[in-house]
């Protein structure tokens, strides 16, 4: 399993908390997938104590949590919502996110590098929400990163793995870099498919969350997780362009 | 005096964040504060005082992706 910062996790899912149509499926879908992280966020809080009931809700998961920038578009923004994440969750995890744009949440590779050697100095364990680009992989390592996580197409979409070849380069490119496929995933097979390529794990929620039924999916997303790492595991065979036959071909008898 | 909490307008008496938090009937909550877009950690919330138009953000933890 994979190890992220000194620490083994008990599954290749990650799975976020959101949007789920309540609490009770939420926690089944945990449950029911054998999830390894859950991933949070902070907002702004109201005197009736919503917090507290997430809080509750998430202790009961009784798994490592990693708290997000989701939202933060400054370098700014996301090191003070770390600082808060911290002192909140009580970890020093942080999955950082500069997001450049409000149409495709596309990661700003220039705000994130900034703001992962702020972090990292700053004593937090920075996983960063990144493109599938070589450079900003190799910029965020020596900013401090142990990990990377990819995105394998814009979050919400479902889209899969957008680019196949930008994803296979950065595994090769980095093959002893923890690396998580993180956002635009849809459907257990893009899960599945990511495990083939040698990545570590994937971090998804629309796909469970927004499905009809979420905990049914979240345990579709933990078998092709299964799937996906046996045959990588396995070494699968090479495509090829032209058949061969499987069935020998010695003793094949002359009808014709 | 008049300060922004979580982007709304709030008329508080108490000069610091700590006493700000507890007049707002967030005394016992598990959150996290930033005044002016700074953090500033629970330790230090009896030492931070507020002057009017600061603005007070005050998060906890919600769902997320």
């Amino acid at each position: 399993m994979p190890v992220f910062y000194g620490t083994e996790i008990a599954s290749r899912l990650m799975l976020g908390t959101a949007g789920y149509p309540s609490p009770a499926i939420l926690a089944r879908a945990f449950r029911r997938s054998g999830a390894g992280i859950a991933t949070v966020s902070l907002r702004r809080e109201g005197t009736g104590g919503a917090g507290a009931a997430f809080r509750e809700l998430i202790r009961d998961l009784n798994l490592p949590v990693l708290p997000n920038t989701a939202g933060c578009h400054t370098v700014r923004e996301a090191v003070t919502t770390a600082h808060m994440a911290r002192e909140v969750f009580d970890t020093e995890w942080i999955k950082l996110e500069v997001i450049g744009h409000p149409d495709t949440l596309q990661p700003d590779p220039f705000g994130l590098v900034e703001a992962a050697r702020i972090l990292t100095r700053d004593g937090f364990r920075v996983f960063p929400y990144t493109t599938e680009d070589g450079i900003v992989a190799d910029r965020l390592l020596q900013a401090g990163c142990e990990v990377l996580m990819p995105w394998g197409a814009p979050i919400g979409t479902g889209l899969g793995l957008n680019n196949l070849y930008g994803l296979r380069t950065l595994r090769a490119q980095y093959p002893d870099v923890p690396m998580v496929i993180d956002a635009g995933l849809g459907l257990p097979s893009h899960a599945a498919a990511a495990m083939e390529m040698g990545f570590d794990a994937v971090l998804l929620n629309t796909a469970v969350a927004k499905a009809g039924d979420p905990a049914a999916m979240a345990e579709g997303f933990a078998r092709g997780l299964d799937a996906g790492r046996l045959a990588y595991e396995a070494d699968p065979m090479q495509p090829r362009d032209m058949a061969a036959p499987s069935t020998p071909m010695i003793g094949l008898a002359e009808l014709a | 005096m008049k300060i922004t909490v979580n982007g709304t307008p709030h008329e508080v008496t108490a000069a610091t964040l700590e006493a700000v938090l507890a007049e707002l009937g967030y005394g016992v909550q598990h959150v996290a504060t930033a005044v002016n877009q700074s953090f500033v950690p629970a330790a230090r919330r009896g030492a931070q005082t507020l002057q009017p138009g600061d603005r007070l953000e005050i998060l906890a933890p919600m769902q997320g992706g």
